[in-house]
This record gives structure tokens, sequence and C-alpha cells, in this order.
């Protein structure tokens, strides 16, 4: 077997098009043990593999894929565990594309290996056998940390503090821990089971989870501080505020944010109406707006919801669409239709206080911007409308202030987001470390993940100290 | 899970929970609301904290019985739990001693201009109530509005209790009699605070209204609440719920309060027949309004 080494990546069996396009199960449906074995000897085991280099949580690839090559794979899920509380997470979700398969040896030729589908298939592996496995508590040093947020930056930083033998408590807002895994991250992307299981993980390491509360309201940051007690904080809420176009009609029913609609879908479970209580507007035809991996999302919840039309309304061209490849050639296979150069100009009433069309306007691609992308010109006179019973603008997030707002001391950047030493996650106020969207902005699960990662490690040199040169923040 | 310890029937729609939240209770404000979700299929509702006592570890919350998820919760009995109650959200009442003041609380909305009243007084105001109902048996807590207010009006559509007419007759009354009247305080139904505000706009009075629009996280995170204000869109959740109702466009929010009509009446069909509710049911309700 060592020796045959198939050139062909292992195709993922997926659900076809048409049907998953009408329900809510996972689009892949995941390796067999003999794909995965059969993948998994497609790595060259390199002398000085760069696929770690490509991890933001720096997985040790090239060991757990050895496991695997020699069917060891609960013994791989640990390996990658060591590193990464979340692999079934990560394996469905990460960009792989742009960071560990990237750097991939064999993608110089041909195809790399599916670095992301097999992480997928040993997390999944373990959490069915159930053989779970629990690292030995390690000796309490007495230390206490809240993390605020649950989302992935916020677990990944509570699985590394709780090794380290300190007392961790998440606070999460909503009434569910997982943050954008759970209210974000459409169920056929990421089963919501899969997310509790994970999250079941964090918990069995010991990590105090308290749902329900809203940092900022129901209590405030010195109390975490002066009466919870808590040696050192790691921020990790969210970017939070959704972003309209700011054109007429946008206030009309049927208008959603993509988080609105999102979380109605995902958390909320209103596919599910009425047996769960939450409703959601099935439009017939819909607009999305956005060309990022949530507007991908939003797209594709439509459809499932029963739309006959869904379009994806992007100003600049597919090559500039933030979204993953994957996702973007899953929309396509599925039956979305593209508009591309096309800007939304306003939402017309029905005169019932609903939307019954879009105006928009075509575009042209002018002088790359500062983001390096080329810019989007409107061209005069080439407005035309749509008709739609649902809009969704997918256009990213602002930093919602619920909770930055009552920490005066702590600095913020001009966009109002945290500032946050890259390396360390340190802010302005000592002993306040943050990370994830509401010290980027928008970006993705692994980023976050990165983040708290980092942070989890600033924190245990803060913790021997408790001191920290905070000076490099000062303007 | 949040323990119900006492329940009160305030009228044959209108329900008084007390429910156990020891940490809300702490942080409360006259002005605040709280979000709830019955159980694991359950929405999340935004309700009112009507009153809060820290001692007790509790807070008081008022509703009415309008479709599914009120009817379900009405069902509920002290010792009873709510999965989730997530608060205090939004901004508080900003209370100090402005002079003479009117607060006007409509139906269910009588609820939470209390603790507002309350506050009020307790900083030295002197306070005119006006609570109004459509009729008698949906009139509430008249007693303690009494005990926080200088004079208390009730008003009722159909006569039946108090005088016969809508809370802006007084209102306007009280705004032509005296000139000293420095602020107005306004929460109920959407189009009753709509008309307060046409009535007190006349006399310049600054008024504020307390928003009670669909919400689902209630954090700022989703964007159902919003409504224009001034023309700038804002999230009642984060931004209020109490804005200047002088700037409020009321029209959108009626309009976006009734955005899942459809779908409530579905839910609350669908209920009705799994609870089996009987013809008597529907004939006592059949005048049912929706706020």
């Amino acid at each position: 077997m060592e020796e045959k080494k198939p050139k062909k990546r292992v195709h993922m069996r997926e659900q076809v098009p048409q049907v998953r396009a009408r329900n809510f199960m996972e689009v892949p449906y995941g390796y067999t043990p003999e794909e995965a074995v059969e993948e998994a000897s497609r790595c060259l085991s390199c002398l000085n593999p760069s696929c770690t280099k490509g991890c933001p949580v720096a997985v040790d690839i090239p060991s757990f894929i050895k496991l695997m090559k020699e069917g060891k794979f609960i013994e791989a899920a640990w390996k990658i565990k060591e590193e990464n509380a979340l692999p079934a997470v990560c394996g469905r979700v990460c960009p792989q594309e742009i960071q560990c398969e990237s750097l991939c040896l064999l993608g110089k030729k041909g195809e790399p290996v599916a670095i992301g589908n097999l992480e997928r298939f040993v997390a999944d592996y373990e959490r069915e056998k159930g053989e779970i496995q629990i690292p030995e508590k390690p000796k309490p040093t007495g230390r206490k940390i809240a993390i605020i947020g649950s989302g992935p930056g916020g677990l990944t930083c509570a699985a590394d503090l709780i090794k380290s033998g300190h007392q961790v408590t998440l606070f999460e807002a909503l009434h569910k821990p997982g943050g954008v895994l759970m209210y974000g991250i459409p169920e056929f992307r990421l089963p919501k089971a899969i997310v509790e299981k994970e999250v079941d993980y964090i918990k069995k390491l010991g990590v105090e989870v308290v749902v329900n509360a809203v940092i900022g309201k129901l209590y405030s940051f010195d109390e975490l501080f002066n009466e919870y007690g808590s040696d050192a904080c790691f921020i990790a809420t969210g970017a939070g505020l959704p972003m309209f176009l700011g054109i007429p009609g946008e206030n009309l029913n049927g208008i959603y944010s993509a988080n609105e609609f999102l979380t109605r879908a995902n958390l909320m479970k209103a596919y599910l109406f009425p047996e769960y209580d939450t409703p959601i507007k099935r439009g017939k035809k819909v607009a999305v707006f956005g060309g990022g991996n949530v507007a991908m999302d939003a797209a594709r919840v439509a459809l499932r919801l029963g739309a006959e039309k869904v379009y994806l309304i992007y100003r600049r061209s597919e090559d500039e669409m933030p979204a993953r490849k994957a996702e973007i050639h899953h929309a396509h296979e599925e039956g979305i239709e593209f508009m591309l150069l096309t800007n939304p100009t306003r939402f017309i009433d029905d005169g019932k206080g609903n939307v019954c069309a879009v105006e928009c306007i075509k575009m042209e691609l002018g002088e790359p911007d500062q983001s390096g992308r080329k810019n989007p010109i409107p061209i005069k006179g080439s407005e035309f409308q749509i008709e739609i019973d649902v809009g969704i603008p997918a256009l990213g997030t602002r930093s919602n202030p619920l909770l930055v707002s009552t920490l005066p001391d702590l600095k913020l950047n001009k966009r109002g987001y945290i500032m946050a030493e890259e390396e360390t996650g340190m802010t302005s106020k000592l002993g306040v470390f943050a990370g994830g969207d509401i010290v980027t902005g928008s970006a993705t699960v692994i980023l976050a993940m990165g983040a708290g990662r980092k942070a989890a490690k600033a924190i245990n040199e803060y913790l021997k100290w408790k001191y920290w040169d905070t000076r490099s923040l000062s303007n | 899970m949040f323990k119900i310890v006492k329940k009160e029937e305030l009228s044959e729609l209108v329900t008084s929970f007390e429910i156990e939240a020891k940490d809300i209770a702490k942080k409360a404000k006259a002005g605040n609301f709280f979000v709830l979700k019955i159980h694991e299929e359950g929405e999340r509702i935004p309700l009112t904290i009507a009153d809060f006592d820290t001692e007790r570890g509790t807070i008081t919350t008022v509703f009415q019985k309008v479709g599914k998820t009120t009817h379900h919760l009405g069902t509920l009995n002290e010792g009873d739990s709510i999965s989730d109650v997530i608060g205090p959200l939004g901004r508080h009442s900003h209370i100090e001693k402005f002079g003479k003041v009117v607060c006007v609380g409509g139906g269910v909305g009588i609820a939470p201009i209390y603790p507002i009243a309350r506050a009020l007084k307790e900083a030295g105001n002197a306070v005119i109530s006006i609570i109004g109902a459509r009729a008698k048996n949906l009139i509430f807590w008249e007693d303690k509005m009494q005990r926080v207010s200088d004079e208390l009006i009730i008003t009722t559509d159909d006569g039946s209790y108090g005088r016969k007419a809508v809370v802006t007759v007084p209102l306007d009354e009280l705004l032509r009699e005296n000139n000293d009247i420095q602020l107005i305080y306004a929460i109920g139904p959407a189009i009753m605070m709509k008309f307060v505000c046409k009535t007190t706009e006349k006399y310049n009075v600054k008024t504020i209204v307390s928003l009670n629009s669909i919400m689902v996280d209630a954090t700022g995170m989703c964007g159902a609440c919003r409504i224009n204000v001034g023309g700038k869109t804002q999230f009642a959740c984060v931004d209020g719920p109490e804005f200047d109702g002088h700037k409020v466009d009321f029209d959108l929010l009626m309009s976006r309060q009734r955005m899942y009509i459809d779908e409530e009446k579905v839910s609350f069909e669908r209920y009705k027949k799994k609870r089996g509710f009987n013809t008597l049911w529907k004939r006592k309700n059949q005048k049912r309004e929706c706020i």
C-alpha cells in the first residue's frame, strides 16, 4: 500500500445537487474508512512538511495522516486534538485551499491531499465510536479565567487554558453555546448535533459554560474581575451588528440581514416551523446581496426553504468573491443564479409594506481599490428590476458596542473594533485579551480559533507575572 | 431553568409572573426588558420587566395572551420553569427630576410604565398617570399606579370603568391646562403611542415611547427590530427600546409588527388544536386585538 500513490484525490461523495437543494441534511456524506486510508496514503510524508505552517492552530498534520495510513483513526483524532479542540468543525468549514492544502507538495502538480476531508473523517469516526478521550486533568493552578463569547475563538481559548490547569468559565449571550457555529453556519454545512458534541467535549475538559449571560448587561466587566475573581479575561464576542445596504426600502417586510435570516433558520430552527415556534418567510423569489461565505449560506438556506429562484447579487465579478471556492461551487451546482457586476439601488413596496421587487444597476470594474480588488463603478442608465419577495443583504458586520461601550478604558480602532496585539491578543486594559471578529472584523472560524490559541498562550505568560507592558498599544 | 414563583391573572387575557432570576433582578432598572424562551422548540420573545425585587431575587413581567407563545406561557403555573430568561436588555430609562411629568400606559403597557412612574416619583417629580384599556377587565395595577402617582386618571374605550375615552383625551386636557408639563412617557400599543405623540407634538412637550418590535437575539446581532427614528435606522433592542416619540415612524413599526401575521395564525391554530381549546374560548376572544 505504501508504494502505491493514487494520483487522483479521493472524492467525497455528496448528495446530488437537485436533491440536497431541498433538504437541510449535510451535503457531503464523508469518507468510508477505506476511502480515508486511500486518501491518507496519497500523503508523501515529506521530510520537511509545510502543510502545518498553513494551519492557524498548527495541527501536526503529517503525524495524524501517518496514523490514518495505519488505520489508527482514533489515535489520529487524538493527535489533532492536541492542537485543535474542534476538528469536526474545522474539517468542514476551514478554507483549507488557502491554508494547509495550499502548501501541500502534491498540489504543485496535481491535487493536494484532502487534509480537511481527512480531519473531518477522523473526528466523526472518534465521535461515532464514542471513544472520546478526555485528557487527564492537570494540577489546578487556582487561577480563574473568564471568557466572553463561546464561538470558535472562545471555545479554543477555553480548551487550551483548562489544559493548563486554570478554572475557566465561558459566558454566552445566547441560549446555546457555539456562537457562529450555532447561529450562523447552516445545518447542511455543519450539523448542529456536531457542534453540540464539540461543546460537550470542552465541557468534559472541565470548562464551565454559562448561557444567557449578556456581559455588559447581566454582569459588568468589573464584576467578572472583582466579584467573580477572574485573573484574566478573553473577549471573543464576534463582530455583531449587521450592515445594511443603506438604500430606500430596506426596512420593508421581507428584508432580512443575513444574520437574522441565518439565526432564525439555524439557531431557532425556523426551517422546522411550525414544529419550532420561530417563523421565517419562505420566499418564492429571493435575492441575496454579497459574495462571502455568509451570502452563500443565506442563498442556499433560502433555496432549501422552498424558493423557486434564488439570485446572488454581487457588485464585482466571481473572481473577487471572498467566499470559499467550495461554497461558490456548491451554490452554482444547486442552481443559485449569480448576477455579477450588479448592485441594488432600492427595494420596492407592494403597497402593503412588503418588498415586491429590487431595482439594480449594472456595474463595471475600474481600478483596484485599497483592498486590491477592482473597484466596481455603476453604468449609467442600466437600471432594471427583479421581482422578489425576500431580500437578504449579506454585507458583513460592524462592531457591536454592547460590551465595549461599558469599557471606556479599552482602546478601540476607528471602526470600533478592539485594539489588540496580533501575536498575543493583549488589549490596552491589563489582564484583558481579545481575539476573533471583535478585533479583526468579519473573518473565518479558523482565524478566530487561531486568535483564541494565541491568547491562551499569552494569558499563561501573563499569569506568571501579572504584568504586561501595554505601551505598544498606546498611540 | 427559571422558576415561576408567583402567578396572577390580572384579567382574562393579562397574566403576571414573578420569575426567579437573581442576577437579572440585581441589575434591572426601569425601562429594561428581557427575552424568554419557554422550551427547546420555543421562540425568543421580548417582554417587559414590570418590576424587580433584589431581595427576593425576582423579576415580574406582565403579558397579554395574543398568540401561541403567550398563550402557552399563560398555561404555566407557580413552580413551573422557563427554559431561558435573558436580560436585563435595552437601555434603561433616563430618570431625573424634570418637574411635572405625565406617564401614559395603555393596555398591557400599564405594566412597563409602572416602574418608570415609580422611579420618576422617587426622583422627586410630580407624576400624573393615565392608564387606559378597552374595557374594565383589562385594567390592572390601579393600586400600584395610585401609589406612585400624584394623580391617576383611568380611561376605558367602552366606558365600563373610569372615563369613557381613549388616553389621548385626558392627556390633551392636561396639556392644555398645565403649561408646566416637562415630559411625557407613553407605553402601549404602537397605535396608541402614535396618537399620544400626535397630541403632545402640538404642545411641543418631549415624549418618550418604548417600542415593542419583533426581536430575535435582542442584543443587536440580527436587526429584526429595526425602526426608523428621525430618518435613521435604529435597533430597538440596543439603541432603545425608548426613543423620542416625535421622531419615530410608527407606521413602519406597525407594519413590521405585522410581518409574521400569517405564520402566527398557523402556529396558534395548530397549538389550539393540540391543546383542544373549546368554542367557549373562541367566543370569548372574538374581539381580540392584535398588538
